[in-house]
């Protein structure tokens, strides 16, 4: 939870409601919080934050007798709450908000891993949100297979002992095995893959290694060592980000490979009618290209770049002479 | 308009949790400050901010002190209001910070950072609660970028039916469908609702970027009933099934190539052509097996069985059409 500085955000008063409803309780059981910590912690600005802390404080009801029924102060930048009245615990967990926890941490749990927080975490939660937790189990995750599970297991045992890996891995773009040393960052599950990321000796630098194309994978007796300019990847913005240097594919699909859209990261994608497609893809290798082009034979046609066309006509006619 | 519309809700939560019986609208708006002096206008007012409160989770009561009263009040019982008592150890707190970045991009993101929140005002924090050293090295990701995800999951969620229209496999034209859902699944990172096809009238899976169009409710809440046997995640598993691998086919493929279809191999054996390799593989369909092997290109030739190699052979006529 960051962001919050910079542009001034228009919040909806339900959702100023909701957050003023946990900030209290907030402030209250750690009875004294700075308001940068508070800040932090909500995702939000000081000058929001005073915001909220003033319009708590100037609440005051009228009836049988009038009295302000919350007090709190900030002078000095640190915040107490002398009187929290009836809202000094924090509402309960909605429908949404449990589920959305609890499939999170469910799906966690599918992926191995040496300790037993997850299932702690989640028996607490089920605890403590009763029937609001009911909904969650109507939605189910399903992270790679039974065989990637082991890998995993195996890579989040060398995170946690510091060591480095050895993997046979295959390149499908280029059809065949590699063998590398990889300093292990982080296990990455994105779009119901499981990847480590990590740092590639070979390559020196971060790549990510999808466990389903791991042949072999050895946990070495080294420490691992990722050097400091090694940058984690922003998960957020998206696994695969097209570089400047990448080139610019297009390519017109059939209705019988639209499923091409949905599978790959494309740029645009624009309606043809009668369901066909163009799609405009970013890639740093064109192999893998050629071999989707050859694979959807009269389903696809490459538009773009010239030498791919090329390429592809030259494979296929390269593979039809070998029939004749 | 926002900051008074969130102090009068503030105020109402204060007011009603600090209140043993039931308050009346009346004495709600002789407390609270912002309501209008006009009796309609104060009704209307009253509804939406009655509604919103519900939005928000808020349990708004409704009932009598006694029953000779004959307008109903309101009030908020604090247990069910009251997140109960909740200590996380510091390895649980990493954890929820784990899980709370999961969702990207829907609306259970917000949910989930909703729900951090409240954790975290109950929670008094360990010594070592933002200790980074706790923290497992993994992010897991779930993105919804289906519209019909939203719309499904309320019905999933509140057991409504639902009506859309979906695209099936290899189709270019939408049937319009009518489910009573009985859960959403996310097989491999893609997104399906299960259910009863009302329409077929039997169990049926829908993949959720094959859905057009919106999603609409076709049914109040609590009218879809799940049979206790339904078991969402196996109906989405068989549907996905791949079928047996009951036929052989016989490749040449070029040495240092053809890695996959090696490791998959029968039988490899060195062919008369110097160079190549006689490789024995088990497929299951020949369009799709077809398919396959014309990625490979010029690294693969198919000998045996006849429609199989017609079937590639098509393949990459029509690349040069």
């Amino acid at each position: 939870m960051s962001g919050g500085q910079g542009q001034p955000r228009m919040v909806t008063s339900a959702e100023r409601l909701r957050r003023l409803l946990a900030l209290v309780p907030y402030v209250v059981s750690r009875k004294v919080v700075s308001l940068s910590e508070a800040a932090a912690a909500f995702g939000m600005t000081e000058r929001e934050l005073i915001d909220d802390l003033n319009l708590a404080w100037c609440v005051e009801l009228k009836a049988p007798e009038p009295y302000c029924p919350i007090d709190l102060s900030y002078e000095g930048g640190e915040i107490t709450v002398s009187q929290a009245e009836s809202i000094g615990r924090p509402l309960r967990l909605a429908a949404d908000e449990a589920s959305a926890l609890l499939v999170a941490l469910r799906m966690l749990a599918e992926i191995p891993a040496d300790s037993s927080a997850v299932g702690r975490l989640i028996a607490k939660i089920e605890g403590a949100a009763g029937a609001s937790a009911a909904a969650s189990s109507q939605v189910m995750i399903q992270v790679d297979s039974q065989n990637v599970r082991g890998l995993a297991l195996k890579v989040s045992t060398a995170l946690s002992e510091g060591r480095r890996l050895h993997l046979r891995y295959y390149v499908p773009g280029r059809d065949e095995a590699t063998e590398r040393d990889v300093d292990p960052m982080r296990l990455l599950v994105v779009e119901g893959r499981t990847y480590l990321e990590g740092w590639c000796r070979l390559a020196e630098g971060v790549r990510l290694f999808r466990l389903d194309r791991v042949l072999d994978l050895e946990v070495l007796d080294v420490p691992r060592e990722v050097p400091a300019e090694a940058e984690q990847r922003d998960v957020d913005a998206g696994l695969f980000r097209p570089s400047e240097s990448d080139e610019r594919v297009e390519l017109e699909l059939a209705a019988d490979a639209r499923w091409v859209a949905e599978d790959y990261p494309c740029e645009s994608v624009t309606e043809l009618g009668e369901g066909r497609l163009q799609i405009v893809l970013r890639t740093p290798d064109t192999t893998w290209v050629r071999r989707l082009a050859l694979r959807l034979g009269e389903d696809a046609r490459v538009l773009a770049p010239a030498t791919l066309v090329d390429e592809v006509r030259a494979a296929a006619a390269e593979a039809l002479a070998l029939y004749t | 308009m926002s900051k008074r519309r969130t102090e009068r809700l503030l105020s109402i939560v204060v007011l009603l949790l600090s209140s043993r019986r039931y308050l009346t609208a009346e004495e709600i708006r002789a407390a609270v400050s912002g309501y209008p002096d006009e009796h309609e206008a104060f009704k209307r007012m009253f509804e939406r901010d009655k509604e919103e409160l519900r939005e928000l989770g808020i349990p708004l009561e409704t009932g009598v002190n006694n029953a000779l009263d004959e307008e109903p009040g309101y009030r908020i019982k604090k247990q069910d209001y009251e997140l109960p008592e909740i200590r996380l150890e510091a390895d649980e707190a990493a954890v929820l910070g784990i899980a709370s970045r999961v969702w990207q991009s829907a609306a259970l993101a917000g949910a989930a950072a909703g729900a951090l929140l409240k954790l975290k005002a109950a929670a008094v924090p360990g010594p070592d609660q933002d200790d980074d050293k706790q923290s497992p090295r993994i992010e897991p990701r779930l993105s919804t970028q289906e519209p019909a995800f939203g719309p499904l999951w309320e019905a999933v969620r509140d057991h409504r039916p639902v009506t859309f229209d979906h695209i099936a496999s290899g189709r270019s034209n939408a049937t319009k469908r009518e489910l009573e859902p009985w859960g959403v699944v996310n097989w491999r990172g893609r997104w399906y609702v299960a259910g009863h096809d009302r329409t077929r009238n039997a169990p049926r899976v829908f993949r959720l970027s094959r859905i057009t169009g919106p999603v609409k409710m076709a049914g109040p809440a609590g009218s879809v009933i799940v049979p206790p046997d339904a078991d969402v995640r196996e109906l989405v598993k068989s549907w996905d099934v791949s079928p047996a691998r009951d036929q052989t086919a016989v490749l040449r493929v070029r040495a240092n190539a053809g890695f996959r279809l090696r490791r998959w191999a029968n039988e490899v054996t060195p062919d008369e052509t110097p160079g190549w390799d006689r490789v024995t593989v088990s497929f299951a369909d020949v369009p799709w097996y077809a398919d396959y092997l014309a990625w490979f290109g010029p690294d693969v030739v198919v000998v045996e069985p006849p429609d199989l190699r017609e079937a590639v052979i098509r393949r990459l006529k029509g690349v040069l059409a």
